[in-house]
């Protein structure tokens, strides 16, 4: 009896030894480290997926800390690239600096925010950006509760709301876009940081309208309905989001782009210089793949030249930080 | 007598209606757990294939597998079983054999209640500060281990003591008749007698850790990791994290994956749990 304790006893601690020798003697191979947004994970995987098949001894690890965790990691130096779902803050700006961290900033793609109402809605085809503002503002909170107090002779029932999390950059950049400030929205809405919850939501509730990422909508077309949305007040000028609406431009405001941010340090090993290189050239062909919409060829060709030169820096922050200036215009001057 | 024969039909009918309660409480339990199943079985049962056990992550739902995040939840359970079990072994033996009862006892034994119910990401954020970041320890396999060993301290603790308590005071009192020192007899007599209900506590804290999402995300376990971990100091994914993943997919065949892989995640969970038993039967059987 006291025989076998003695030998497991013993023989958990052999193991505990045997595991941190072995530990001790395996060094790194070449690995790429990247965290952050989970919205830009399906694109970092898909390329790094194929990467692996170019270049099988480089080891490519992707997390999904979130936009703002992986800022955080990219600035203390953990990670090499950093993907983001919206532009870098001021803050983490100034953290990446006070550790000499330098970084270029490449947008990969764009996703069109989505707004949907269920198939059953009639009424709902289009909606100016001042209707949705009306609907999802602050002061909204508890008053605008009927579709008929968004535009007159729409029905006088109920609209059920459902929206991105309040923590996503789905959720920043929609506030941002619509109301006019980011994180500003009233807060009696369905959340949910699981985009699938909210089709669901939007899918079984003919009062529903909701808001999240192009893909979402495109595998659920069946069961939802997209609104088309006009910048101004002439409803006749609205625009349905598709991958054509979003790459030419005409879908605005709720297109957005994605981005990777790449340490400076780390483009001088060959390895993430070479992944970095592959993401631009590959991308265009995965990216709708996964759900995304391509850069259009200009401001591929501008992103290209942006990592050609090493230039570093936010080309956003060095326009007023908002992320919502047309791409073209603030990389063309760079 | 009249009186007597009615109160004793109203406690027999009373007896009788909290035993049918009892019953239909937990049928509703059964059922609720026998639906699960049933949905997830029939979600991904067709799903789980070699190929799915052995390929790694892809953007491709029909060719993605979960070779890493299913190795890596092995590693993973093992290493914070191999750290968690000595300390908190230990700890409980301090506790329960040595401390003398006072204030400062009974200030760490409320503290270890405590921190059984402090929420699992708040461990996370520890793990992230103390092991990732302090120790130097990385995103690393070891550094998942420890935090989620703290996780599993006060089950472990707590088990263990229940488990220590129970083995009558007789055995110990017959030790040191015997001469035996206070450490002779909590190795040889005390410890073997309580086995098999720390190895109960075992048991409960892997099916706490297997099923842990939220503190491995907050201190940086992966989601993308194309490899095998080949030492503590590997990167690595588990099971739930990979599951997470495809369910927020938004392409249908994903949501089929993640059926896959909680069936995966089930299957391992009970062979893990069902080698405890083993062990602790083999214990209980070698005392008789």
């Amino acid at each position: 009896m006291s025989i076998s304790v003695h030998a497991a006893t013993a023989g958990t601690w052999a193991a505990v030894t045997v595991a941190g020798l072995g530990a001790v003697a395996c060094g790194a191979p070449q690995t790429i480290e990247i965290d952050g947004s989970s919205t830009v994970y399906p694109i970092t995987e898909a390329v790094a997926e194929e990467f692996r098949n170019e270049q099988p001894e480089t080891l490519v690890t992707v997390g999904i800390s979130g936009t703002g965790g992986g800022f955080q990691r990219f600035c203390r130096g953990e990670t090499d690239i950093s993907d983001a779902s919206r532009p870098i803050r001021q803050p983490e700006i100034d953290a990446c600096a006070s550790r000499q961290i330098e970084f270029i900033e490449l947008p990969v793609a764009y996703d069109g925010l989505t707004v949907v109402v269920n198939p059953k809605n009639t009424w709902a085809t289009s909606m100016t950006v001042a209707e949705l503002k009306m609907l999802w503002e602050p002061e909204a909170e508890g008053k605008v509760t009927r579709w008929s107090q968004i535009r007159e002779g729409w029905p006088d029932r109920e609209v059920h709301l459902f929206g991105a999390g309040v923590d996503s950059g789905t959720f920043d950049y929609f506030t941002e876009a619509v109301v006019g400030t980011e994180d500003a929205s009233r807060g009696d809405f369905t959340s949910s940081e699981d985009d699938n919850v909210l089709v669901q939501g939007v899918g079984g509730d003919e009062l529903a309208l909701g808001f999240f990422g192009y893909a979402y909508y495109a595998e659920n077309k069946t069961r939802l309905k997209a609104v088309a949305i006009a910048e101004g007040a002439d409803t006749s000028a609205a625009v349905l989001p598709s991958p054509e609406t979003v790459r030419d431009g005409t879908y605005t405001p709720l297109s957005r782009p994605v981005f990777i941010y790449v340490r400076q340090a780390s483009l001088e090993r060959p390895e993430v210089a070479q992944f970095v290189e592959f993401y631009l050239e590959q991308g265009p062909k995965l990216i709708p793949e996964v759900g995304y919409v391509p850069l259009n060829d200009t401001l591929q060709a501008l992103v290209g030249r942006r990592l050609e030169a090493r230039t570093t820096g936010s080309a956003f922050a060095a326009h007023g930080g908002s992320s919502r200036v047309s791409l073209e215009e603030i990389y063309a001057d760079q | 007598m009249e009186m007597l024969r009615t109160t004793t039909r109203a406690r027999r009918l009373s007896d009788a209606l909290l035993a049918g309660c009892g019953l239909v409480v937990l049928g509703l339990a059964l059922l609720a757990l026998a639906s699960l199943l049933v949905d997830v079985v029939l979600d991904g049962a067709g799903r789980v294939s070699w190929q799915f056990l052995t390929s790694m992550p892809s953007r491709r739902a029909a060719t993605a597998g979960l070779l890493p995040a299913l190795v890596g939840s092995v590693y993973l359970i093992l290493l914070t079983v191999l750290i968690a079990l000595p300390i908190g072994v230990g700890a409980a033996i301090y506790l329960e054999e040595y401390a003398t009862q006072g204030p400062v006892a009974r200030f760490i034994e409320l503290n270890i209640s405590n921190l059984a119910a402090v929420p699992s990401i708040i461990y996370g954020l520890l793990g992230l500060g103390l092991f990732v970041r302090v120790f130097a320890m990385g995103q690393s396999l070891l550094a998942g281990a420890c935090t989620l060993s703290l996780l599993l301290l006060p089950i472990v603790i707590l088990s263990t003591r229940e488990a220590l308590r129970a083995v009558p005071g007789s055995l110990r009192e017959g030790s040191y008749a015997l001469g035996a020192t206070r450490w002779q007899t909590i190795w040889h007599q005390v410890l073997p007698v309580a086995t098999p209900g720390i190895l109960t506590g075992v048991i409960l804290a892997i099916s706490r850790a297997i099923g842990e999402t939220a503190p491995l995300i907050t201190m940086g376990a992966l989601t993308y990791v194309p490899f095998v971990p080949n030492s503590i100091w590997s990167p690595f994914t588990v099971l739930p994290i990979q599951i997470f993943n495809w369910v927020s997919r938004p392409q249908a065949e994903f949501l089929t994956n993640a059926a896959g892989g909680i069936l995966v995640l089930l299957v391992l969970l009970l062979s893990l749990n069902a080698a405890a038993i083993v062990l602790r039967d083999r214990y209980r059987n070698q005392r008789t």
